[in-house]
């Protein structure tokens, strides 16, 4: 399917939402569509710095447990908190209501080693 | 995000672990039906007059005693009483047929041709000669009655009868690994792929949903049914497993019998407790669990349950003394730990 144009996206199939130096971040529809039924998501806490390309947090679907990696650095300034009762929503809107977390950016520059939706979209048809 | 692949190999077969999704394959089994590509499993025919004398010397639980056209749960054990594979028996007009995990059906085979008698039995491995297609679930019996030439009112659980399916000879068994009434159709490879094909054609239209290994994992889960290699393994005994029912003292002899019969007099084993979990982070297959600040034991198998009100539950191998119903336990998760209730098993079990 087609990817969303105003978004960055990662090779580890999380998207990016730009928004001055602030950035909402989500996973994306071909990861959701492989995880399968997602149970249980795991988010880094409000006021953590995290790095570009860390490990932050996990998702579960019913077989599975992966890792979840930040896109960009920043310190964590609200996550999703209606996933805990509702994980699913990462299924159904992976790029709306499913979003995971915002980051206030401390490296906006780091947008530049992101893939634009037409480079993503490359990644995920092999 | 790493993703996983939805094709997975499992025991020479490229077996699907989902077709649409685990939780909606789930639901059409508890509440209508799912259609089960099982072709995996390994199939063997036992032939010969002294079959079921020389099969109660390798399993705990009675053949002799089956009735025709009966099945049966089986095990097979190691002299330590470790499992060697749990299966099932049918006994046939003209042969039994034994179904074993894919998994073992290469070591179980080699296992009953070792220890096969000089005359009396005949065996032969129809894996992947044979398939396996189930129906499971409240409409199953509805939607397969159009299909066979045999009464399926009169087939009972556990009960097998030799008919055809759309004119494909099959055997036909009232058995399952879900929890719901169901059946299974043992039929040549030739035509497998023709029956379910039809099966699923004529009735998607009424919630018929061809269903994956993943969903059957939940479903046997919410059923307190083990799992070869989770709750079972040469190194966990039935006895530990909760299936002391298929021990049969009784047999004179039987391989493992000594060091069950010792275990389940001793009673100070560690055994194969159902947990719930109070919180929504999943347990899975590893994690250690803890009794008062003592690593007791760990997860043998764990998913989310739609059955069980949404839970997420647990098999874990514990001591004794955690092991009693209503103890509060903790699984380590990450680095921290989660509490849990051991609770009778099954989880799941249908209103009849």
């Amino acid at each position: 399917m087609a990817q969303p144009e105003d978004l960055l996206y990662s090779k580890e199939h999380e998207w990016v939402r730009l928004d001055g130096e602030n950035a909402t971040i989500g996973i994306t529809d071909y990861a959701q569509e492989s995880l399968g039924d997602i149970v249980y998501v795991e988010l880094p806490k409000v006021g953590t710095a995290i790095e570009q390309f860390g490990n932050v947090g996990v998702i579960e679907s019913v077989k599975a447990v992966s890792d979840l990696f930040t896109p960009m650095s920043g310190t964590v300034v609200e996550i999703n908190t209606t996933l805990d009762g509702d994980p699913a929503a990462v299924n159904r809107e992976s790029y709306g209501a499913g979003w995971l977390f915002k980051l206030k950016l401390s490296d906006p520059d780091e947008a530049k080693s992101l893939l634009d939706a037409a480079a993503y979209e490359k990644i995920t048809a092999g | 995000m790493r993703a996983g692949a939805k094709l997975v190999p499992f025991g020479g077969f490229e077996m699907p672990v989902q077709y649409s999704s685990i939780l909606r394959e789930h639901d059409a089994v508890r509440h209508r039906a799912g259609l089960f590509d099982l072709s995996h499993m390994g199939q063997f025919w036992l032939t010969g007059d002294t079959v079921a004398g020389w099969a109660d010397t390798l399993t705990t639980n009675a053949v002799g005693t089956m009735k025709p056209m009966q099945a049966r749960y089986n095990l097979f054990c190691n002299p330590d009483g470790g499992t060697l594979d749990d299966t099932i028996f049918y006994r046939l007009e003209k042969r039994w047929l034994l179904v074993v995990n894919a998994s073992n059906a290469d070591k179980m085979w080699q296992h009953l041709d070792a220890n096969r008698p000089e005359s009396g039995v005949e065996l032969e491995n129809q894996h992947g000669k044979w398939s396996l297609v189930a129906i499971q679930g409240p409409r199953s019996f509805a939607m397969l009655q159009p299909h066979v030439d045999v009464n399926l009112e009169e087939l009972k659980y556990y009960f097998c009868t030799e008919g055809h399916v759309d004119g494909v000879p099959a055997t036909i068994a009232r058995t399952g690994y879900t929890g719901e009434d169901g059946f299974e159709l043992f039929l040549s490879s030739n035509d497998a792929p023709r029956i379910w094909s039809a099966l699923l054609e004529t009735h998607r239209s009424e919630g018929l949903e061809p269903c994956g290994l993943g969903a059957r994992d939940v479903l046997r889960l919410e059923a307190g049914m083990p799992l070869y290699g989770h709750e079972l393994t040469e190194d966990i005994t039935p006895v530990q497993a909760g299936l002391s029912w298929a021990v049969k003292s009784v047999k004179p002899e039987f391989r493992g019998k000594e060091a069950l019969e010792r275990q389940i007099h001793s009673d100070g084993y560690s055994r194969i407790v159902g947990l719930v979990m109070s919180g929504r982070v999943p347990a899975r297959e590893g994690y250690t669990v803890w009794h008062e600040g003592r690593l007791v034991g760990s997860i043998r198998s764990g998913s989310i349950a739609p059955s069980v009100d949404n839970k997420n539950i647990a098999t874990a191998l514990v001591e004794k003394a955690a092991a009693t119903e209503g103890t509060r336990l903790e699984v380590e998760i990450r680095g921290t730990k989660h509490e849990a209730t051991v609770v009778p098993l099954p989880f799941y079990k249908r209103a009849k």
